[in-house]
């Protein structure tokens, strides 16, 4: 498959020699690495979350323990699955909304694309053999960190060398909102993983931080991977593919202006609520806390333009595969934006916190806005780059959603339920003032919840399969489109 | 309403940098007055770096992703105080790179799990948990008692952590290999290992092997945990941040 | 591309004039009730940061003019407690341990305090309910390693035992065959004895050459006929109840290694009153004498 001619297709006699071939082979690529990483992330997902129902399945090695798993189910559903959608989507959109191909060319995106599964698999198989740096979100040792600069300076340059090439006077907000957050994920990740070796040849780091600091340092980067990996990079995979799908305009441009500057500000202030009533002192809790309150307005302007946008195309949501499942994560992204703020109050956070109940906030947000508008994505973009008709079957889609969204619902109503019940057995007090529950007694209860949650991560799973195999069908099996104009083609002003 | 935002919108460096300027504000904000504010650190005496043998115990509890299902913070609240004990300093983890502060309790809060149980409950516990809690869901760590632990560069282990503002001095550093085993060896002279490191716990912890293993650096982490700092003798003034 | 301004039919909202792969956008006004709720979360956000501590300089931060700290407020809740503790612990301390159960009060408090206090400190060796363990004695019969009565249980949990505490229990059973002191045989035939004591032995002729070992060896702490000394921490072993295991490779272990199980001193973790009601409750447990 030569690089100039994306995806096979001839430039026929018809094109002007100075038409350009839009870079989409890396973006295939992305695709199904999403997909793949995607199953890998349930599947571990799965595997944890009945470690805790029934502990045997801990399999009594070091290399199977809950301890070592849970960070590669974490890194491979943010990073692997999140991470290979945003690289993608974001080389797929800014193409599209610049009319310019990648800057460099196919290259340096194939250099990000292996560069960034190397990552992925240096540090996954690095937690299966103990190596890991002990913060949560930012495990990778030294070297991997090291590594991943070197691969996410490469992306900086092609996204921000594409904006500077584009044909279009504007850039486009979904271009912003990826620009936000290339660049606070490299600051993030630099500092929070600046590190001194212990050797040269070996594994093993001491990190530059210390306790209350090292606290504040990693929740500034662990709050803030949320805000722009999975929040940022997402609203601007949002700007696209709905308004795309939806065919209608964008519904406030003045809106997508206050809610990114708002968003983007507020939110990096927000990571002391992960650190309320520790050792961390009063103040910047209290900052921590009333910055993510400010906080949710910005993130629901993001709500409103992907939920407005469909004015006017709201029949669309029961034939448009892609729209349901974007719209579906708005929506989800509206509630876990509003569930945040109210958990990071104090007195709430008193309640959830060392709770189930966090867990089923991270996962109405993981399953619900994350991998749903990737879905969406998806759905969306198979067709589009292998030029096929549409999907393979609808019908499969529909089982898709439906099992994915009871899937989440259970998940998401297990934690709570379990979640609150766990921090209030933690607090009950008996009629003469002493507490009620041992600890011991608490773990116990969690057991039939640990196995609903199971059973939800269990359909999840199940939907992603059912839509890499329609997926596949469609690329393998679909109806070619018809037109022999390249839709990878762009036009030189 | 007239919004001039175009000449950002059309320039991909003006965008760029006002981006970085507007997520630099709040963490500049919050991160640097916690390194300049002396008071961050409570003034309580007590804390110091960890013996060899407890920091390599504390790489092993890196390792196996212990802070995944175990805080080491007791919040502020009389449930949390009357369960575990007195809340967590800030001073009880300033060596502590990184931290282990944890965000999740599907086990108990360990910050000051030190001196709670015997060295041969730990051993019993790490090796099959519900061989002593039947509710435990905690894995098995049963590979950590056969396993010598084995640290050729343990100097290089202190040092790296005195780059990092860790205060070893020369004299922990010259002992560190000696120290490392003499902790858990029942018959070695500890005296000198006790005056760099007061209230280090001595003895073998796991008595199931004569060789130093990975489970004996793990218990004597574990039994170190929260036990040194002095809270009968802290005023309530000592302790405002 | 120049800007083409156009207006959209459906809602009759103008667009801005830019059209990026088909992509429009309307310049519609922010909606109202976004605004002003964003604005009522800004105004909250000030009031409270005036309220409570809050915004940094380098060296010091601002109060907030409530003066509030939260370690001042968990301080005064847990006064709070220790206050209303205050007489029944002071009663509890004053009161010899052997007439705690006596007093209807005393009784009351050390089962509601203690329930808690041993589930949190105590089970996780001793089991639920004090049930025990392989190498964690039952609290629940009437076998006891130190002496069941309330003012043993009481120095038991005090002092601990084999710790660091200048107070604690000690004993130190040698490690016959580790340290060369009887040989395999003699080991072999004394564990036959010892079985044979509470009728589980297999070998009697070994059991009787035992028996000779066992009054050299055995005997000063364990007794002539195994009835066990809590003065001196031996068990007793000539009534099937076992620490470690009564079956034969397991005592032929336990004397040619020894065993030193070790339990903390819990007075140097919890306050006084706290350990003598545990103490207390642990001699409730059925076993107590």
């Amino acid at each position: 498959m030569s690089v100039a001619v994306s995806g096979g297709v001839p430039i026929t006699a018809a094109q002007p020699a100075s038409r350009e071939a839009y870079v989409e082979d890396v973006v295939r690529a992305f695709t199904i690495a999403t997909m793949f990483w995607g199953i890998a992330a349930f599947t571990v997902g799965v595997l944890i979350a009945f470690q805790l129902a029934f502990p045997a399945l801990n399999f009594g090695l070091e290399w199977t323990s809950f301890g070592r798993v849970r960070p590669l189910h974490t890194s491979a559903a943010i990073f692997a699955f999140g991470g290979n959608a945003l690289l993608g989507t974001s080389f797929f959109v800014v193409q599209r909304t610049c009319r310019a191909p990648l800057f460099g060319g196919a290259l340096p995106a194939w250099f990000i694309f292996w560069g960034y599964q190397l990552f992925i698999v240096l540090a996954g198989t690095g937690y299966l053999m103990g190596i890991t740096q002990g913060k949560e979100y930012a495990e990778p040792e030294w070297y991997t960190d090291l590594w991943l600069t070197i691969v996410w300076v490469a992306y900086l340059i092609v996204f921000a060398g594409t904006l500077i090439k584009r044909r279009e006077p504007h850039i486009y907000v979904a271009n912003w909102f990826y620009l936000a957050f290339i660049i606070t994920i490299a600051m993030l990740h630099i500092v929070n993983n600046l590190a001194v070796p212990v050797s040269f040849t070996g594994t093993k780091s001491y990190g530059a931080f210390a306790g209350v600091q090292d606290a504040m340092i990693q929740w500034w980067y662990g709050h803030n991977a949320v805000g722009f990996f999975l929040t940022a990079g997402f609203l601007g995979m949002m700007y696209y593919f709905i308004p795309k799908a939806a065919e209608r305009p964008v519904y406030s441009y003045r809106l997508s202006i206050i809610h990114f500057w708002a968003l983007i500000f507020l939110y990096i202030w927000a990571g002391p609520h992960h650190l309320h009533y520790t050792a961390l002192p009063d103040w910047t809790q209290t900052l921590g806390m009333v910055f993510s309150i400010m906080l949710w307005m910005p993130s629901w302007g993001g709500m409103i333009n992907g939920i407005m946008t469909l004015s006017g195309a709201w029949d669309k949501l029961r034939t448009n595969p892609s729209l349901r499942f974007t719209v579906t994560a708005v929506a989800f992204y509206g509630m876990s934006t509003f569930e945040g703020p109210v958990m990071s109050i104090k007195p709430v956070n008193a309640l959830s916190h060392y709770t189930d109940w966090t867990i089923g906030h991270v996962h109405s947000g993981a399953l619900g806005w994350v991998a749903f508008v990737t879905f969406g994505a998806l759905y969306y973009l198979v067709p589009v780059l292998w030029r096929r008709k549409g999907l393979w079957s609808q019908t499969l889609v529909e089982w898709h959603f439906w099992t994915a969204t009871l899937g989440i619902v259970l998940y998401i109503t297990s934690m709570w339920v379990s979640g609150i019940m766990q921090g209030l057995m933690w607090r009950a007090y008996d009629d003469m003032g002493f507490l009620q529950y041992s600890f011991v007694e608490t773990v116990a209860a969690m057991h039939p919840y640990y196995i609903i949650r199971g059973m939800g991560g269990v359909l999840f799973l199940t939907g992603a399969i059912i839509m890499a195999f329609n997926l596949i069908r469609t690329v393998k099996n679909g109806q070619p489109l018809a037109e022999d104009r390249p839709a990878g083609l762009v036009a030189a002003e | 309403m007239k919004f001039s935002h175009a000449i950002v919108e059309k320039n991909v460096v003006i965008l760029a940098l006002l981006t970085l300027i507007t997520v630099s504000i709040g963490g500049l904000v919050q991160i640097v007055p916690l390194f300049s504010i002396e008071t961050t650190i409570e003034r309580v005496g007590g804390v110091r770096p960890y013996t060899p043998l407890e920091q390599m115990g504390r790489n092993i509890y890196i390792r196996e992703g212990c802070y995944v299902c175990h805080s080491q913070q007791i919040r502020t609240f009389r449930d949390e105080v009357e369960r575990y004990g007195p809340y967590s300093l800030a001073a009880e983890s300033m060596y502590d790179h990184p931290f282990q502060w944890g965000s999740k309790r599907i086990g108990p809060d360990l910050a000051r799990v030190g001196g709670k149980y015997s060295n041969d409950w730990h051993v019993a516990h790490l090796k099959n948990p519900r061989a002593v809690v039947p509710e435990s869901i905690m894995p098995t760590y049963a590979f950590l008692a056969s396993r010598p632990l084995s640290v050729p560069n343990i100097q290089d282990h202190l040092k790296t952590l005195r780059t990092v503002g860790v205060p070893y001095t020369d004299d922990m550093i010259a002992n560190a290999a000696a120290d490392l085993k003499a902790q858990a060896d029942p018959d070695a002279d500890t005296s000198g290992l006790l005056k760099r490191y007061p209230k280090a716990v001595v003895g073998k912890f796991n008595t199931e092997s004569p060789e130093l293993t990975e489970m004996d650096a793990l218990v004597a982490y574990l039994q170190m945990l929260g036990t040194l700092v002095e809270f009968s003798k802290l005023q309530p003034e000592d302790l405002h941040q | 591309m120049s800007t083409h301004i156009e207006k959209d039919a459906h809602t009759g909202r103008e667009t801005t004039g830019h059209e990026w792969d088909g992509i429009k956008e309307l310049n519609t006004p922010l909606p109202k009730w976004w605004l002003y709720t964003f604005y009522a979360c800004i105004a909250f956000a000030l009031v409270y940061t005036v309220l409570y501590p809050a915004w940094p300089s380098l060296h010091s931060h601002t109060k907030g003019v409530l003066g509030w700290t939260r370690r001042d407020t968990v301080k005064s809740e847990l006064d709070t407690r220790q206050q209303a503790l205050a007489p029944i612990k002071a009663k509890l301390l004053a009161t010899p341990i052997g007439d705690v159960e006596k007093d209807p009060d005393l009784r009351n408090y050390v089962q509601a305090a203690g329930h808690i206090a041993f589930a949190e400190n105590c089970a996780a060796c001793h089991g639920a309910g004090g049930a025990g363990g392989k190498g964690f004695p039952n609290l629940a019969d009437d076998d006891w390693l130190w002496g069941g009565s309330p003012e043993q249980i009481l120095q038991t949990v005090t002092y601990g035992v084999r710790n660091s505490n200048p107070d604690s229990r000690v004993s130190d059973m040698p490690r016959f065959g580790a340290d060369g002191l009887l040989t395999k045989e003699q080991i072999n035939d004394v564990a036959e004895y010892v079985l044979s004591l509470s009728n589980t032995g297999t070998d009697k002729a070994a059991a009787g050459r035992g028996a000779q070992v066992f009054a050299d060896n055995c005997a000063a702490c364990h007794g002539e006929k195994g009835e066990g000394n809590p003065d001196v921490g031996a068990p007793r072993l000539n009534d099937a109840i076992w620490l470690y295991g009564g079956d034969k490779a397991t005592v032929v272990q336990t004397i040619t290694y020894a065993r030193r199980g070790s339990m903390p001193a819990w007075s140097e973790r919890l306050d006084p009153a706290t350990v003598k009601l545990l103490a207390a409750y642990v001699h409730s447990l059925g076993g107590g004498k």
